[in-house]
């Protein structure tokens, strides 16, 4: 079957939505439930994060919502089953996102094989660097169709970045600044002149920008130097608190209606 | 058998530098610079005269009379306690802050457990004119407060940690995510054989000077240069790395591990890792670790601030597997007597993680003509009201 990034790609290559949530929060079994209304609502692409103890590539809010999802009792193995039917009533592209440890301990080719079945198009593992997923994991990957997805940085040196672009499969992801996820969005000029290097890079890949992106304002500027753009802390604070998940969700979607 | 690192930084299957790309640039950067920055003359030179005139190396090597009285065998104590700022950990933060220097970083973060990794960072940065932040669980910076202040008065600014167990691991996270909102002009010290590649093998570098003196020292006053047993306590494992360097490929000497055991290795209240822990992955090496089925990362417990981690590093996770080295563990309770107990006879309070050393001598059948060496990684002083406490409550 045909990857369901990959088709997003051709049939839309601007302003990208892409919503980052954490399996397991606010409630154990929102899962299903955020991922419906984030499509009916216009995410183009969802990212599904699994929780882990030690995320030490996010900032506070995806730490804060990543310790309850596991106090709630969030599992791999849950998330899956959780995820199961998923493909009956969604048909945007989803992504499995977390850390190396959990998904080791559950074993890769399983959990490849278990994205496979469920109709899973990716993941995104911020501790499996380049190499070794060159080396040792490709080869799975690449056997059950799912696309490992790359993170660069405005660190990351050109050919770093054409080496990444030639093992992407899916999309390449664009930290927008050296931080942890969540940080306070401020365009200076470093960050531009990043963003311009890349653009002017030409890749095969499609790019989405992520980190700091909270509202309307933030996601266009982002996509004015890429396809589209990532949200997470933003969207996980906005379902936070009082009132039914379902509202919560369709209130700050509407945010990005244009 | 090797049991160093190869150039990957892979001690057999552990090892290895699982970072996110945030961090990818400096870690490239030390594994491409770090062997020809730290065998350069200039670093020798500098290094050797800061470990004499600084640290006040070589550390004594002390035969204890009434120890060795008592377990019938030779005792000798490696005295890491003498150092200036009190443990080994001097050892390695003069090294890096040498590497740091040369890389042209001036801002310097760590991670500290007991607050020894801390003081030693704190004092190097004061020295070197750098700006220097430290990262210390909550729960670390009520217990070891003696270090807390002593690294304020040094010109660092000590940051809780609130998140997780507020203990070793959590401030390591907490420094790792530091590094990646700093890439440009920061440095990290990280205070053990732990992190991704080259640190383990660096840190071990900067530490094995304990195990190269400990050869010469014996020589001279037994006339060989090997003993029979090494001893040396194992938080993330590096005063352990330093005491057993130059004895890895000298299968005669047995090398003793000692892990914290907490409340007793099956009570849930436990640290010993290589009893409770499989194969995993966390800040950035694949090692031992303890964890859940689900591969959460299991909070550990120790009396003792510097041996409350969850994980231990790659080259002692080799040594366990391959089974060079033997892994034993001491309780709360143990070391707090090992420690009464040195104190008592020899006039030696040392640091309740080189207590858990020290409580392994009751562990093991010596020969009357066995030579012991037992690394006391560190001094007492920042312990005093965990001990007070203990003492009292026993009395
Ligand atoms: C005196 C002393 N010994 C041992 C340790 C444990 O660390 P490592 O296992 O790296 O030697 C610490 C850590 O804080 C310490 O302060």
């Amino acid at each position: 079957m045909e990857n369901r990034i990959t088709k997003l790609f051709t049939t839309k290559d601007k302003e990208i939505l892409s919503i980052y949530f954490t399996a397991g929060y606010p409630d154990l079994n929102d899962t299903e439930t955020i991922i419906s209304e984030l499509e009916k609502h216009g995410a183009d692409l969802i990212e599904v994060g699994m929780p882990f103890s030690d995320p030490v590539a996010d900032g506070v809010v995806i730490q804060q919502s990543s310790e309850i999802a596991l106090d709630n009792g969030m599992t791999i193995h849950l998330l899956f089953e959780q995820l199961k039917e998923i493909r009956k009533h969604v048909s945007v592209p989803l992504i499995l996102m977390g850390y190396l440890n959990p998904v080791m301990q559950f074993g890769i080719e399983n959990f490849c094989k278990r994205c496979s079945e469920i109709g899973i198009d990716g993941t995104i593992i911020p501790d499996l660097p380049l190499e070794v997923y060159e080396t040792e994991y490709k080869t799975i990957f690449e056997a059950y169709s799912v696309s490992n997805i790359f993170l660069i940085t405005p660190q990351t040196s050109d050919e770093r970045i054409r080496k990444i672009d030639g093992l992407s499969s899916g999309f390449i992801y664009m930290v927008s600044s050296s931080s942890t996820t969540g940080a306070k969005d401020a365009v200076d000029q470093e960050q531009l002149a990043y963003f311009e290097r890349v653009s002017k890079m030409e890749l095969r890949s499609k790019r989405l920008i992520g980190f700091g992106i909270s509202d309307k304002h933030t996601f266009q500027r982002a996509c004015s130097y890429a396809n589209g753009a990532i949200i997470g802390s933003a969207f996980i604070t906005a379902i936070t608190g009082e009132g039914r998940i379902e509202g919560k969700v369709r209130q700050f979607m509407n945010k990005f209606e244009s | 058998m090797n049991y160093q690192s190869d150039d990957k930084g892979y001690y057999g299957i552990f090892g290895g530098a699982f970072i996110p790309e945030m961090m990818h640039q400096n870690i490239d950067q030390l594994q491409n610079s770090y062997l020809e920055i730290i065998g350069s003359e200039s670093f020798k030179e500098e290094f050797k005269l800061l470990l004499t005139d600084y640290a006040g190396r070589p550390s004594p090597l002390y035969y204890s009379d009434r120890l060795s009285d008592h377990y019938n065998a030779h005792i000798y104590l490696k005295r890491e306690d003498l150092n200036h700022t009190g443990s080994h950990k001097i050892n390695n933060t003069i090294g890096q802050i040498l590497l740091a220097k040369r890389l042209g970083k001036t801002r310097i973060i760590a991670e500290t457990g007991a607050g020894q990794h801390g003081v030693a960072t704190a004092t190097v940065c004061a020295r070197a004119g750098l700006e220097c932040i430290v990262y210390m669980g909550a729960v670390d910076v009520a217990r070891q407060s003696p270090n807390v202040e002593k690294m304020k008065m040094l010109g660092a600014e000590v940051r809780a940690v609130q998140s997780g167990s507020k203990t070793l691991k959590d401030a390591t996270n907490e420094a790792i995510r530091d590094w990646i909102n700093n890439p440009v002009d920061t440095h990290y010290i990280i205070g053990s054989v732990v992190g991704p590649h080259p640190y383990p093998d660096m840190v071990a570098r900067f530490q094995s000077v304990i195990s190269e003196e400990i050869r010469v020292q014996l020589k001279s006053k037994v006339g060989r240069e090997t003993p029979d047993y090494v001893i040396a306590c194992v938080g993330g494992g590096s005063n352990a790395a330093g005491a057993f360097y130059h004895f890895l490929n000298e299968p005669s000497v047995k090398l003793i591990a000692v892990e914290a055991a907490g409340k007793g290795v099956d009570t849930g209240e436990s640290a010993a890792t290589t009893q409770l822990g499989k194969p995993g992955i966390l800040h950035g090496s694949r090692s031992l670790l303890m964890q859940t089925a689900d591969g959460q990362v299991i909070e550990p417990y120790s009396i003792s601030a510097g041996l409350d981690y969850p994980g231990i590093g790659p080259m002692h996770a080799n040594l366990f597997t391959t089974q060079r080295a033997q892994f034993l563990s001491a309780t709360d309770t143990e070391a707090l007597e090992a420690a009464l107990y040195l104190s008592q006879k020899e006039g030696i309070i040392p640091a309740l993680e080189s207590a858990h050393a020290l409580a392994a001598l009751n562990m093991i059948a010596f020969k009357p003509d066995d030579i012991v060496v037992v690394n006391v990684s560190g001094r007492g002083d920042k312990d005093m009201e965990t001990f007070l406490n203990y003492y009292q409550s026993v009395k």
